[in-house]
């Protein structure tokens, strides 16, 4: 049951809790007063600054909403723009849900722990917004809907909560970005995500990271995917980061039900990066598949894999491939846990080069070393991801495309 | 034209190639020869431009240009090309953007090109992945046809190739190197073969590419050093009958 006392003395509780991961942060040096933001209608919407603009598209927020079902954007600690353009699909400001409707109360804090660490804690103690995502049963977006988190006070701790929820049957994408505005030096985001897959649903969530030198981001999502349902989660990181930590973790707990995690992370110097991705495997003929590609230039990746084989009958594979190309540190930490007799998991983990070998081949073909080595860099890059709308992979093709010029 | 003069080699600090000599005109193929072992592939590699193949004596002039200490790269664009006999996997680099690759600046209809080699079900697949022998020539052929390359080097172009796909590849080269000189209205025989000007250098152990590829001349490589130069059949029938050694003996005594 819903008490939210109960879950505000939780996280009271929690509230200088350190995350059993990652740097500790000292959250009293950012400011979590709320911000200010007007909200735009469509006709202010498509007149924001080109500059503004350029910035969101990097982070998959396109403001012409060009082959887009709809439109989450919030500033700092405000919604500026919420609309659904697509029939069955509801897109609600998180506050807003909270106040109005009685059946958020079966969604909230239902996966993950309000008293996890500090940070989810904050997200229930000075929640500033958050978006509601939901698509009703049957229906199927036919454009992805976009979210977006954009920080752009310097010295801010932005606090949201997301709920996506993928009724019995439904087909939803979402495209989600956060990004931070150019001026912004210093700032955390803290972002609690749940995912709820349902039966025979299908959902997929590609999120594209822009974030600025001195960010601060952790968040903290948790999915449940029931009988025959996919869950599909995209992570793409190609900007400089302070400090980023993850590790999400997904509830294979119906029969058949499949998860996919792929992530792809560059990072630059001075940025440091723990990641990974957690898969419990509850129900028989359950499958996922955990693929990490990260490319360090002088950054710290820490990229992490836990698979659970709770019962027989389950399959999972786990595949973390590095590539150090200019100083840096990678780390990879795969782990497989079989609770069962039946259960079939692998890993496979590599860190190394770039082979001289593929470059002289690609030379041999006619282009230059360098352009042999950025070819060879994007093909590492260039993840197959089954069940990805062409379009969401055509954003994960130009966010690659964009650090491409970074890398090199 | 391709002309090797006096050159020596080294690989990892050990001489593998020793006073070696070719010549290879315009519109000429030669076959190379030579038991496991004797630097035939190495020889290839110096060519394409390898830089751990270190040239220590002698040079190499293609297109009146020394190209003995030119980079890969540049000696591609100057019309050198090779067919891999085992190619790196590239991952994430289809084999459709890999024919764009060798097309360079050209325009080129992959799905037309891959069909001559029966190869449009393998073009959405990342480069050379899990490929068998076969398909790797396969692979390795539609790549040099889009890269329209003028002097080409092939290492063992028929060896994993099933007897189904021999002729194919066979065909193939026959016709990169502009040995499939078929009767034409517009153009007698003659002048078709005085206008060649594709050059080949083709490594073979079983000779069953001469069924397809009329070639100008054989040369026998033995220890890092071209032992003899004669016609590709009857070195092959030699080879056949009295082994490497004997042959090469019995050539350098003719000689």
């Amino acid at each position: 049951m819903y008490n939210q006392d109960e879950l505000r003395k939780k996280a009271a509780k929690a509230s200088n809790k350190a995350a059993a991961l990652g740097p500790d942060i000292d959250l009293t040096a950012y400011d979590m007063a709320p911000v200010a933001h007007e909200y735009l209608n469509d006709e202010k919407l498509h007149a924001m600054p080109k500059a503004e603009q350029d910035r969101l598209i990097m982070a998959g927020l396109d403001i012409s909403e060009n082959a887009r079902g709809g439109t989450y954007f919030q500033k700092d600690t405000a919604v500026v723009h919420c609309k659904s353009h697509q029939e069955g699909i509801e897109i609600i400001p998180i506050r807003k849900a909270l106040a109005e409707h009685e059946w958020i109360r079966e969604y909230y804090w239902k996966l993950a722990s309000v008293d996890t660490d500090k940070y989810t804690a904050a997200a229930e103690l000075d929640l500033h917004d958050g978006y509601v995502i939901r698509a009703l049963p049957g229906s199927k977006s036919i454009y992805p809907i976009q979210a977006c988190l954009y920080m752009d006070k310097d010295g801010l701790q932005q606090n949201v909560h997301n709920l996506i929820i993928a009724e019995e049957g439904s087909e939803l994408h979402i495209i989600s970005g956060c990004a931070s505005s150019p001026h912004l030096k210093r700032g955390i985001h803290v972002g609690v995500s749940e995912f709820f897959v349902k039966k025979n649903a299908k959902l997929s969530f590609t999120m594209i990271h822009n974030w600025a030198e001195d960010m601060m981001v952790r968040p903290r999502s948790v999915a449940q995917v029931e009988e025959g349902g996919l869950f599909l989660n995209n992570y793409v990181c190609m900007k400089a980061v302070k400090s980023l930590q993850m590790y999400p973790t997904t509830h294979l707990v119906g029969d058949n039900a499949v998860a996919r995690l792929y992530s792809i992370i560059v990072g630059t110097p001075g940025s440091e990066y723990d990641i990974g991705g957690r898969v419990y495997l509850k129900k028989p003929g359950t499958r996922a598949e955990i693929v990490a590609r990260t490319i360090t230039n002088g950054a710290k990746i820490i990229a992490r894999g836990h698979l659970i084989g709770e019962v027989a009958d389950v399959k999972a594979h786990l595949e973390c491939k590095g590539m150090i190309l200019n100083g840096g540190i990678i780390h990879a930490i795969p782990e497989l846990e079989g609770h069962a007799d039946g259960v079939e998991m692998s890993h496979e983990a590599a860190v190394g080069k770039i082979a001289q070998e593929e470059i002289f081949y690609l030379m041999s073909r006619g282009m230059s070393e360098d352009e042999a080595t950025s070819a060879i860099v994007r093909g590492f890059l260039n993840v197959d991801i089954p069940g990805l709308p062409p379009q969401l992979k055509a954003e994960i093709d130009r966010a690659i495309e964009q650090s491409d010029k970074d890398v090199m | 034209m391709l002309i090797i003069e006096d050159l020596q080699v080294e690989l990892g600090g050990k001489t593998i190639l020793r006073h070696i000599d070719l010549e290879i005109k315009e519109g000429e193929t030669h076959i190379l020869f030579g038991p496991n072992g004797s630097g035939k592939t190495s020889l290839l590699m110096t060519i394409m431009g390898y830089p751990q193949y270190k040239v220590t004596g002698g040079k190499m002039i293609f297109k009146g240009e020394d190209i003995t200490c030119m980079p890969i790269d540049r000696r591609s664009q100057l019309g050198i090309g090779m067919s891999y006999q085992r190619p790196p996997t590239i991952h994430g680099i289809k084999t459709r953007q890999m024919v764009h690759i060798c097309a360079g600046k050209q325009e080129v209809n992959v799905d037309e090109l891959a069909q001559k080699v029966n190869f449009g079900h393998f073009l959405e697949r990342d480069v050379n992945a899990g490929f068998s022998g076969g398909e790797i020539k396969r692979s390795e052929l539609l790549q040099l046809m889009a890269q329209n390359a003028d002097l080409m080097l092939f290492d063992e172009p028929e060896s994993g190739v099933d007897m189904e796909n021999i002729s194919l590849v066979g065909n193939t080269i026959a016709k990169l190197l502009e040995k499939d000189i078929q009767r034409s209205e517009n153009k007698p025989m003659i002048q078709q073969k005085r206008e060649r000007s594709k050059m080949g250098l083709i490594i073979t152990h079983t000779g069953y590419i001469l069924d397809y590829v009329a070639a100008d001349k054989g040369q026998v490589l033995y220890d890092g050093v071209l032992s003899c130069s004669s016609n590709p059949r009857e070195i092959l029938n030699c080879i056949g009958h009295e082994g490497y050694e004997e042959c090469v003996r019995c050539i350098i005594r003719t000689n």
